[in-house]
């Protein structure tokens, strides 16, 4: 019987019927739901480690152990993972080893629009791309079966719309696979220069032999219709191609992604008139194409920005547009918000009124940066915010007026090294902690300091104080605060970025959309007193408007956090 | 059949829910389906949408401008919004309900008045109803979401007792009397118009 799966969550079916033993990843959006799947099965251990990093190692280990292991991240993780991920080409691995790697293009919840296939070439690791639910699980087990044959990890490349869509899936069976024997394989898994050398030639014969599988795998389909117009493509752009072409094109789906074919592309370009590459992002199977002496038509008339479209096709390779109404009036924008009850909301005002220059990092209090808080300078990437900040500080000399903005789980996943630098090398900036007790923008994942593992069992509870203490951070400037006490939060942030030395505030609030969270009755406006200065406004509540000169409070919405009440000069609210 | 469905609203407005049910109704008439949901950063409040694309082969799981046939909009500013997606001889079935964005509450923008009347202007059809005020009197206005599939259950052409199952099938235990509660009174509010 066929189910709807969501993609991510039919790799993770996939992952279950192949046999995996071992899963760990770090969250993010869009791959975070695959290892959150993978942890339902009994069969799977299964955990989130502090960063992508440690999660690709873990994956090694797992797989040079004898089982079948996979590790899973958004594609900015795989920068994090890069290290690892290119020795693994030249250990190669024991049980199979896969790396699921999710591209958002569109940047829907991303600080960047990278395409990972380039780092299948540079590693020189085969990739392998679904098209859909079905396609998610079929191709994570036969990626099983090229890691083993090859003896190499392999990267399964999702993007948003596959990793978040749901189609019908027919599911299997699991497949129990016994752990092999362990055998010390010193000069396969010590990779000095010696055996590396003899490794890196084992690589290439890989990839020789990899090449000509590429010629016949079952992962790569043509499609004939015997239409002058042929089609290369692969991934979801291969469904945007069928809506837009229908039965007026054949079609080369390219499930394996890298090594990419030469005679199968070669064959299929001599049978239609017209080559057109389909492929969102970087021209990667355009290029390969040139390089056979093909003329294609790709990124001349297709965009390297953004995510694709049926709509876009058929505007830019058919020449027909669409059809619509418009309303006259201007729609107002409506931009993510930090939530009602949102921990973060009071930390961004106080910066923001004591007019901080603030190093930002990943997570939902990059929010921080919009409208009306407006508070932070700069975000760029997990855990830049102290690192950079670090810098800044350094040219700048003794204009001291800066902060570095981190959450708890950001802060383990790389910001720890960020602050060791601080203390080693004389940096006297502050850091602000956010803890929130969960890994809040991926949808609420326990992570080192949560006290509880991915699979709800309880664990060591890391104490950040205690952290902090030990990188080197003198305990009297290390301190915590409620955020929601706006008062005491000022004055110890003041405090803190005054002192002439590393200091840390750790803002403890859980976050308020966790079910633990008592919530408080809405707040109530007493309309005598109001006197409509808009200044509960400053916080950027989404439950608070001015309204005919007094200020409203929407009742469904708000959890009483009591923030807009330290606002009111005039005792009303 | 062939429909392509967009559910649009403000996250945290139960859209997915919606999509899920849909998605489900959909594989119960032994359709085939796409579903395409909104992740992450894009959910805190924002502006969603959702596509839910059925028919006898679907490939693409979104819908361009001009190529709904239905879009289900939990909020009216978001109908707006998403207006140039909708097919010619489309219909929109809204919730009246308003929520302010950010922009409009710093008073950066204002929220248009007469959002259901400009769009019947350009000859869309458009059926506005009070959806979490039929929530509410069913038990509860956090089922509006449920209320708005029964709002819209005679355009997006599944059989009614698939539908009503799907609700069942998809909407957690707890809360499922009054989610039904809500969706046959909706049908009911749909029919008189």
């Amino acid at each position: 019987m066929k189910t709807l799966l969501l993609g991510n969550e039919s790799v993770a079916r996939g992952l279950y019927e192949a046999g995996v033993r071992f899963v760990s990843s770090y969250p993010g959006t869009p791959s975070t739901e695959i290892t959150e799947f993978a942890a339902t099965y009994p069969e799977i251990y299964a955990e989130w480690a502090p960063n992508e990093k440690v999660a690709l190692e873990g994956a090694l280990g797992a797989a040079i152990g004898g089982g079948r292991s996979f590790c899973g991240m958004k594609h900015v993780g795989l920068n994090v993972a890069a290290d690892p991920l290119f020795v693994t080409a030249y250990t190669g691995v024991g049980a199979g080893m896969v790396i699921g790697v999710a591209d958002d293009p569109g940047m829907h919840s991303s600080q960047n629009e990278q395409d990972s296939r380039h780092y299948a070439i540079a590693a020189k690791l085969p990739m392998v791309e679904p098209a859909n639910s079905a396609e998610c699980r079929a191709y994570t087990k036969i990626a099983y079966e090229i890691s083993e044959r090859f003896d190499t990890p392999v990267i399964l490349r999702l993007t948003t719309r596959v990793s978040h869509s749901r189609s019908p899936v027919e599911a299997g069976e699991r497949v129990e696979r016994e752990i092999a024997p362990y055998v010390k394989e010193p000069g396969k898994h010590v990779m000095m220069p010696a055996n590396a050398k003899k490794r890196h030639v084992v690589v290439e014969e890989h990839l020789a032999a990899l090449a000509e599988y590429a010629e016949t795998t079952e992962l790569n389909t043509v499609e004939e219709n015997g239409t002058p117009i042929g089609i290369i493509t692969a991934g979801n752009c291969y469904n945007y191609a069928k809506e837009a072409f229908g039965k007026n094109a054949s079609y080369l789906k390219l499930g394996l992604l890298n090594p990419l074919p030469k005679k199968l592309i070669e064959d299929f370009a001599a049978k239609h008139e017209r080559l057109i590459v389909i492929e969102e992002l970087d021209p990667v199977i355009e290029n390969h194409c040139r390089a056979l002496g093909l003329k294609v038509t790709g990124k001349d008339v297709l965009p390297l920005c953004d995510e694709y479209s049926e709509e876009l096709l058929r505007s830019r390779l058919l020449g027909i547009e669409p059809d619509y109404a418009e309303v006259g009036a201007a729609i107002p924008a409506r931009p993510p918000v930090l939530c009602p009850g949102c921990p973060h909301r009071g930390v961004f005002y106080t910066l923001a009124k004591l007019k901080l220059r603030v190093s930002g990092d990943i997570g939902c209090y990059t929010l921080g940066a919009v409208p009306p808080l407006s508070a932070i300078d700069s975000v760029y990437c997990m855990g830049a915010s102290i690192s950079s900040l670090h810098g800044t500080a350094k040219v700048r000399g003794e204009e001291d007026k800066y902060v570095a903005v981190i959450g708890d789980s950001t802060f383990m996943h790389s910001g720890l090294t960020g602050l060791v630098n601080v203390v080693y090398n004389g940096g006297n900036t502050t850091t602000l902690i956010l803890d929130n007790s969960i890994t809040g923008m991926t949808g609420h994942q326990d992570n080192p300091l949560t006290g509880k593992t991915l699979k709800g069992d309880p664990a060591p509870n890391l104490s950040l104080e205690d952290i902090c203490a030990s990188l080197g951070v003198a305990r009297e400037h290390i301190r915590a605060v409620d955020p929601n006490n706006l008062e005491e939060l000022e004055k110890i942030v003041k405090e803190e970025v005054g002192a002439p030395c590393p200091s840390v505030v750790i803002c403890r609030r859980p976050c308020a959309l966790l079910k633990s969270v008592k919530k408080n009755p809405p707040i109530q406006v007493d309309w005598e007193k109001c006197v409509g200065c808009k200044n509960c406004m400053k916080i950027g509540c989404p439950c608070i408007s001015v309204t005919g000169k007094k200020a409203t409070i929407d009742q469904s919405m708000c959890v009483g956090c009591g923030l807009c009440e330290q606002m009111c000069r005039f005792g009303a609210l | 059949m062939k429909k392509n469905i967009m559910i649009v609203g403000v996250g945290g407005q139960g859209t997915l829910l919606a999509s899920k049910i849909l998605g489900r109704a959909a594989m119960d008439s032994g359709l085939d389906v796409k579903v395409s949901e909104v992740h992450g950063m894009s959910q805190r409040g924002g502006s969603v949408v959702t596509y839910v694309r059925v028919g006898d082969e679907v490939y693409s799981p979104v819908i361009g401008k001009g190529d709904a046939d239905v879009i289900l909009s939990f909020e009216i500013l978001e109908a707006a919004r998403w207006l140039p997606h909708l097919k010619p001889g489309g219909t929109i079935v809204t919730s009246t309900q308003e929520i302010n964005p950010m922009p409009v509450i710093t008073g950066a923008a204002e929220y248009p008045a007469g959002l259901a009347e400009n769009m019947k202007a350009l000859g869309v059809d458009v059926r506005a109803y009070d959806a979490p005020a039929i929530a509410a009197e069913a038990g509860s206005a956090r089922a509006s979401n449920v209320a708005m599939i029964g709002l819209a259950a005679d355009v997006l052409g599944f059989d009614l007792d698939v539908l009503r199952a799907a609700v069942a099938a998809c909407v957690p235990q707890k809360a499922l009397d009054v989610n039904l509660r809500a969706f046959d009174s909706a049908i009911g509010y749909a029919a008189k118009g």
